[in-house]
């Protein structure tokens, strides 16, 4: 079976206009969304706070468990549900204690004087204090940039410096999209997702890698055509492998996303946006940066 | 059969062999022999699969400064008087500094010789003139607040390690993390209240001489008799269980700490059939409690542990034998975690509860069965996908992805390497980039074969042109991996791992796998056509 053709010449370059105002419009939805919402919505890990999720034997609502909670002076907390079922919810409060009656004893004791004894499972709780979740921001930071630059390095060694600066202006491109998918549709950004990022850019980098490789070749063997029929013909050589590998990538992210429950949802979520925004960027950003470079040192040279 | 073939198999066949002996004792725990389990661990489960308590704890190292600052205080008041130096208070300030207060610069230059002499750890600062007093000021030394601090990070990591190896817990992890930060695991913890309140513990047991004389209206309203201090006795209605609190005034002086402890053990006591500590002093301490209780006859001693008196007997006699007890109204449990913490010995300073993780078992349980769920259907999603796409050519790509699955597996076990949610999800993802150098490779053979080559010369071209990409492609993912790795912690780690070792086993498998059994089915056959 054969998805593209061989000799299939789509004309990628030529849409590299459509397809950065598309980049660019994406971007700025992202920006925007995270100007208006104060900035990425940090999970505890990152924010600090208390959260803990709660199973009831019988299905209940968000409102009945903060009626509940009412007594508790908790701040505002933020109660929704978790899971398929409608009785699994997650508690999440701002504050976060030092002392020994934690908070989420308080929490269970409080809830069974409303549904009983017996009826509250405390499943999981998670207190990240402020200092910790500062160490955890700036921690994830520092590992997506040495990530970077540590790319930016190897791709220099192995191809050229203009080759690792379209590299890295994708890899940003991916990063930023997503962390702009998080904001738009309200996701939290915890610990895992600094690792769901850092998985996107190992992704993303990789199909780019593999069409610069192709560049890379063909230039040695077409030395007489223009460079831009070069990128274009060398992702065209290798769409068929772009298209494939993405796809089994997406089928077992979709598989993930579907069935590996709400722990890692977010997780999922992030790849999948990431895997797809990652595809589309080595066709229509990493390689037309490359052209758009090469043109800006022509016009330098002359 | 070529030199180069049977030795590639015998490698395979030995990877693959060594591969399932480590992955058994995970599969199998309870049919294999036992130098089988000792040669090979069990992959490792992260505490958000098998459940558990991960707690970061902070030790509060200012306050064991400010209570070394107070020994010294006390030391400096004793060596003052014993000189005859005039002086008219030492207090501390500003956590780590001391000041002694005197009437005129002769004295002054007194207590300088002295603080010279017998506490070099304090260094003297400026004098300042306030109201006809002299302030001495000194301050400890940044060398010697440095060591105050690391010794008693060291020594509550010691302390904690005491409690919970007493506390019961199969395989604790418990690790200093940067400066003053306690990272304690614990696998399996059924009762995460009880294990917070276990390790949260300063445990200070301090005896303290009850002041009768004071007024307990007017130590609650704030005016305490000079060298007092007001705490709360802690009392259980035996009936009902209901707590309340009485205040009670003592003097300031503690007359004996629980340092000088050397046992502590549940009793049961007859009369009230319920369960009391019983503590044993060392040889100093018995000699001191004896002297204490001599002199003290007729007088209430508090038994204050963490500044709530717990309670406060009459002492009818002399003690000598040095053995006591503490009582009151103490659950089994409670008296339990008492001697466990007693046992173990005092933190140096208090902590706290920076960060604490705790996923129930049964959470974990659902992670796994999800996490394997997603790893079935993904697999076989890739697999079909394979199939139909590549055909013959894909089965090998299968084969190589099912034994890159296993050789994950395997080095899991081997490395010891923990493996956690986000694992999980590492190795899902790894099963869809896995076949991306196989489609790589298989996209090259078939360029080759609409060049016209034959199928023998189209897997070996297509098969060295595609090496590069594929190393190329594979170690910047591997060096994101890395850096995750140097910088992540805990599940982040976990995906790091995961993802490093799958890239690795792929590697293997999709180029030196798949290869051999290409080569294997074109030993000695004249191919004309590849499935591909």
């Amino acid at each position: 079976m054969q998805l593209i053709k061989p000799n299939t010449n789509i004309d990628f370059v030529g849409k590299r206009k459509l397809a950065f105002f598309v980049s660019i419009a994406l971007i700025l939805i992202g920006i925007v969304s995270l100007i208006v919402k104060g900035g990425p919505n940090y999970g505890i890990d990152f924010a600090g706070g208390t959260l803990v999720q709660v199973k009831f034997t019988e299905p209940t609502d968000a409102a009945t468990i903060k009626g509940a909670l009412k007594d508790l002076d908790l701040g505002n907390p933020v109660v929704q549900s978790f899971g398929e079922d409608q009785n699994e919810f997650l508690i999440r409060v701002e504050r976060t204690t030092g002392e020994l009656q934690g908070l989420s004893a308080q929490i269970q004791s409080t809830l069974e004087k409303t549904f009983k004894k017996g009826q509250v499972d405390i499943r999981r709780v998670e207190m990240v204090g402020p200092q910790v979740g500062k160490d955890l921001r700036s921690k994830g930071l520092k590992a997506i940039f040495y990530a970077m630059l540590g790319i930016l390095v190897y791709v220099s060694w192995r191809f050229e410096f203009r080759f690792a600066v379209g590299a890295i202006v994708a890899l940003m491109h991916d990063v930023i999209i997503t962390l702009g998918a998080f904001s738009v549709f309200n996701k939290e950004i915890d610990l895992p997702i600094i690792a769901a990022f850092l998985a996107i850019i190992g992704y993303s980098l990789n199909d780019t890698i593999i069409v610069y490789d192709r560049i890379r070749e063909n230039l040695g063997k077409h030395n007489k055509e223009d460079f831009s029929f070069i990128v274009n013909r060398s992702v065209n050589e290798t769409l068929s492998r772009t298209l494939l590998t993405s796809g089994t990538t997406l089928l077992v992210i979709l598989a993930l996303f579907i069935l590996g429950g709400g722990v890692i949802h977010n997780f999922a979520f992030a790849m999948l946006v990431g895997v797809v925004i990652g595809t589309y960027s080595s066709i229509f950003v990493a390689s037309p940066i490359l052209i758009l470079w090469q043109k800006k040192s022509k016009v330098r040279t002359s | 059969m070529s030199k180069s073939l049977k030795f590639r198999s015998v490698l395979v066949l030995l990877c693959l062999l060594l591969s399932v002996f480590a992955i058994a004792p995970t599969l199998l725990r309870n049919s294999l022999p036992q130098w089988w389990l000792d040669a090979f661990d069990p992959i490792h489960l992260g505490l958000d699969l098998q459940g558990g308590m991960h707690l970061v704890l902070g030790v509060d190292v200012d306050k064991a400064v400010e209570s070394r600052v107070d020994t010294i205080i006390d030391q400096v008041e004793a060596q003052l008087r014993e000189k005859d130096i005039v002086f008219k208070r030492v207090e501390r300030r500003q956590g780590d500094r001391l000041v002694v207060v005197v009437y005129d610069k002769a004295e002054g230059a007194k207590v300088d010789a002295l603080m010279a002499d017998e506490f070099p750890s304090m260094e003297g600062e400026t004098f300042t003139d306030s109201g006809g007093y002299i302030e001495k000021n000194y301050r400890l030394s940044d060398n010697e607040i440095e060591n105050i601090k690391d010794y008693a990070v060291r020594q509550a990591l010691e302390t904690l390690r005491n409690r919970v190896d007493q506390f019961g817990v199969s395989e604790p992890t418990l690790q200093r993390q940067s400066d003053n930060r306690i990272l304690i695991q614990l696998p399996g913890v059924e009762d995460p209240e009880r294990a917070i309140s276990l390790l949260g513990k300063t445990a200070r047991l301090e005896f303290k001489i009850v002041d009768e004389n004071a007024n307990i209206q007017d130590a609650l309203a704030g005016k305490l008799p000079p060298g007092t201090q007001l705490l709360y006795e802690r009392n259980v209605n035996r009936k009902t269980g209901a707590e309340s609190e009485t205040p009670l005034v003592v003097k300031d002086k503690t007359v004996l700490t629980g340092d000088l402890l050397a046992d502590a053990n549940v009793r049961i006591d007859t009369r009230f059939n319920e369960p009391y500590v019983a503590i044993e002093f060392n040889s100093v301490g018995a000699k001191r409690f004896d002297q204490i209780t001599a002199a003290n006859v007729g007088k209430r001693m508090a038994i204050v542990l963490d500044d709530t008196v717990y309670s406060a007997p009459v002492i009818r006699e002399r003690i000598s034998g040095g053995s006591a007890q503490i009582s009151g109204a103490f659950t089994s449990q409670e008296a339990t975690d008492l001697a466990i913490v007693l046992r173990a010995g005092s933190l140096p300073a208090p902590v706290k509860i920076l960060e604490n993780r705790t996923v129930g078992p049964s959470l974990g349980q659902d992670s796994i069965d999800r996490g394997i769920r997603s790893i079935w259907v993904g697999a076989v999603l890739v697999i079909l996908a394979m199939i139909i796409y590549y055909q013959m050519s894909g089965v090998v790509a299968v084969i190589a992805l099912s034994l890159n699955l296993v050789f994950i597996a395997a080095m899991l076990a081997m490395f010891g390497a923990t493996l956690t949610l986000p694992g999980l999800a590492g190795i899902v993802l790894t099963i869809g980039m896995a076949v991306d150098a196989n489609v790589l490779i298989f996209e090259r053979v078939r360029e080759e074969i609409r060049l016209g080559r034959a199928p023998k010369l189209a897997l070996d071209s297509g098969y060295s042109k595609a090496f590069l990409t594929i190393i190329d492609a594979n170690l910047t993912t591997l060096l994101a991996a890395l850096v995750l790795f140097q910088f992540g912690t805990g599940p982040v780690r976990g995906f790091a791992v995961t993802l490093s070792i799958g890239i690795i086993a792929s590697l293997f498998t999709a180029i030196f796998v798949s290869r051999l059994i290409f080569d294997f089915y074109l030993k000695g056959r004249d191919i004309k056509r590849l499935s591909i």
